[in-house]
């Protein structure tokens, strides 16, 4: 499955797709996304009986995971939770958003809303990939949404890991890669230490499906997501800073997903008050 | 440090203070991040009102503390900041007080604090970056001209600045930092070609500068043939040391701001944003203090700030991105709309660990220069 996704993406949203993209704001290619429906990215987990590809969360976390390592566009959380509900999600016919921590992603590109969304406000998006509307109030998270968004987060997280290191074997500075600098080391390094623990908890709560366990992913998802792109940004230097390089589309579109889970403070309260609850 | 005010600056501050309640209400908007003629145009007209009213001279020829003084009037009553300014001001405009000829104060000073030229910086390479001294940027003798050739990188401003301070290598066979020399070049030169590159935020802040048998005069030397590195050394001590003082003190007005927003919006009630801005109150309060330190050193020290300048840089861009993170949780959702006020804020803070010297060699300066640790390299 995971091989499928990334094989998909690489062949068709590699880097030219990616900027083609950025300079189409608001602009979905739904060939793309009938051929992840035909890869089964939506209908992964519905019953082979209902026409779906029978598998479960963690294979679920797996194509997300590539997703977000891609910079994948579009409503894709919210699709894949319409397939078998809304008729031509699953086979990726239909582009189906719905609110997700007080914002719509992708509402004017949309067939079908699912969800509450009057009141809807456009705002001028921060990540060129992800057109939004804010709505006046948050409604409770999805469970598996959450857990399918820390998925991405792990993703992007692995993707700026790689970066920073990549870059720092090749540039060369003083004589040496920068990457000889245990500055820059020390900083690599704690991109994967994040990313790996982040993984741990990501793959823990596609088995489990608890409530404490998708939560401890989320933040620690959200957190090697926002802090590996900025720190790639750093290792980059000048370079990092530009719009041609991708980290700052990481980076944009790691802190939209820290909102969709609603305030992170939430998931910290729930952490909090299940240390007082009968140890699981 | 001296924190009492004289009766005369008392009385600079109280005259500052009534001009600009006079004049501010009545400036237009500043024109969109895009519009780089409008922003040119602005920023210029602003330094000009400056000097009109007598306030030109606040960067070099005053004592330091009303330096300081204009600093925190201008920015709490919200003036427009140096902006396009910003390198003619605080560290081209320093660098040739302190180190230019009598005939070169007099022919690029007044200029900058009348508000009629704009300056940029060129000085980082493509494979000069942390490590400057490997510019490679040439510059040969040809009669009383030196004919540059090479290119320069993420220069601020390159698309409307008048003059640029350009380093480059006038000994080849020298040591690496015995063989470079700090010109003064014009950017409308034969020769100079502007490539603009956008920013992560979406306008375009910097640009590739390419030389191409550029002539400038010898006269527009500052500092000896050679002895280069020493001057960028002078202007690198005003870029981190003093040049973002008054940036310090507009951090503290957005504090206020924020704090006065989250009331407004019902965050203030979550005491965890409560702390961090409380957190941040004392983080600006003491960078401000260190701000004054720095530049009464400056002044004890012969006008040039020393390496401890390196301290309040580094402690300042990480302050800085802090606070822009701290507004986006003052804002939620909201920190995701470009429209929001301190978004995009919070996009261009990412630079402030990387422009002016990245954070890990402001650390090897500290380490090195002021611990006198062993070079680790
Ligand atoms: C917004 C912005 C505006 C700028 N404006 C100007 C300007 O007007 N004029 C100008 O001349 N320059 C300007 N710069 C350039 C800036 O000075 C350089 O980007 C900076 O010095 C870093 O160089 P680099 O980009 O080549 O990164 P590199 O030097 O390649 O650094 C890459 C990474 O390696 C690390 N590294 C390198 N050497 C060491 C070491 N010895 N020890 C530990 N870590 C190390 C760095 O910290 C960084 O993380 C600007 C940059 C930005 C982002």
């Amino acid at each position: 499955m995971r091989d499928g996704v990334r094989e998909l993406l690489a062949r068709r949203f590699g880097p030219r797709e990616l900027r083609d993209a950025v300079e189409r704001p608001g602009h979905l290619d739904r060939g793309l996304w009938r051929e992840l429906g035909a890869a089964g990215f939506f209908a992964l987990r519905l019953p082979e009986s209902e026409g779906g590809v029978g598998l479960g969360l963690p294979e679920a976390v797996l194509a997300f995971e590539e997703a977000g390592r891609a910079l994948l566009p579009g409503p894709l959380v919210a699709t894949h939770l319409a397939a078998g509900r809304v008729p031509g999600a699953a086979e990726g016919h239909a582009v189906v958003t719905g609110p997700l921590g007080g914002l719509v992603e992708w509402l004017g590109e949309a067939d079908v809303v699912r969800g509450d969304t009057a009141g809807a406000v456009p705002l001028r998006s921060v990540d060129p990939l992800t057109p939004l509307h804010r709505l006046p109030a948050a409604g409770a998270p999805d469970l598996v949404a959450v857990l399918l968004t820390a998925a991405e987060q792990l993703g992007s997280a692995g993707r700026t890991c790689e970066l920073a290191v990549q870059h720092a074997r090749t540039r060369e500075q003083f004589g040496r890669p920068v990457g000889a600098f245990q500055a820059v080391q020390h900083l690599c390094a704690d991109m994967l230490v994040r990313t790996r623990t982040a993984r741990a908890a990501v793959h823990a709560a596609a088995v489990t499906a608890g409530p404490a366990d998708v939560h401890a992913a989320r933040l620690l998802a959200d957190e090697a997501a926002v802090r590996g792109a900025r720190d790639c940004l750093q290792v980059h230097g000048g370079m990092g800073f530009t719009w041609e390089f991708e980290v700052h589309l990481h980076l944009k579109r790691a802190w939209i997903r820290t909102r969709r889970a609603g305030p992170a403070t939430e998931s910290e309260e729930l952490m909090a008050a299940a240390l007082l609850e009968k140890e699981d | 440090m001296d924190l009492t005010h004289t009766p005369e600056e008392v009385e600079f501050r109280a005259r500052l203070r009534a001009w600009l309640a006079g004049v501010l209400p009545a400036l237009p908007p500043p024109p969109p991040p895009e519009d780089w003629p409008g922003r040119r145009a602005y920023d210029l007209g602003w330094q000009r009102r400056l000097y009109d009213a007598g306030y030109g001279d606040v960067h070099w020829g005053a004592s330091p503390t009303v330096r300081l003084i204009f600093l925190e009037e201008t920015e709490r009553a919200g003036a427009p900041y140096v902006g396009a300014c910003f390198v003619g001001l605080l560290h081209a405009g320093p660098t040739i007080a302190a180190e230019g000829t009598e005939t070169q104060r007099e022919r690029w000073l007044p200029p900058i604090l009348r508000g009629e030229e704009v300056w940029c910086q060129g000085f980082s390479e493509p494979d000069a970056g942390s490590d400057l001294a490997a510019l490679r940027t040439r510059a040969h003798r040809d009669g009383d001209h030196y004919v540059v050739n090479g290119s320069k990188i993420w220069t601020s401003h390159a698309e409307v600045a008048d003059w640029c301070e350009l380093l480059v290598r006038t000994d080849p066979g020298a040591p690496r930092h015995r063989g470079i020399s700090w010109l003064a070049m014009r950017m409308d030169a034969p020769g100079v070609t502007v490539r603009p590159l956008r920013t992560l935020a979406g306008s375009t802040e910097f640009a590739e500068v390419f030389l191409d048998d550029v002539r400038v005069p010898v006269a527009h030397r500052v500092g000896a043939e050679n002895d280069g590195w020493r001057v960028t050394m002078v202007t690198l001590s005003f870029e981190r040391g003093t040049a973002f003082a008054g940036e310090v003190v507009a951090c503290r007005r957005v504090l206020r701001e924020l704090a006065a927003e989250a009331r407004r919006t019902g965050r203030w009630d979550d005491p965890a944003l409560r702390r961090a801005l409380g957190g941040l109150h004392a983080e600006f309060r003491a960078l401000w203090r260190l701000t004054q330190w720095n530049v009464g050193e400056a002044e004890r020290g012969g006008g040039v700030p020393g390496v401890t300048g390196s301290v309040l840089k580094l402690a300042y861009s990480h302050a800085r991105q802090r606070l822009y993170d701290t507004a986006a949780e003052v804002l939620g959702a909201q920190a995701l709309d470009l429209d929001r006020p301190w978004v995009l804020d919070r996009l261009s803070s990412l630079s402030y660990t990387i422009a002016a010297g990245t954070s890990q060699i402001q650390r090897n300066i500290v380490a090195e220069r002021i611990l006198g640790l062993p070079k680790g390299r």
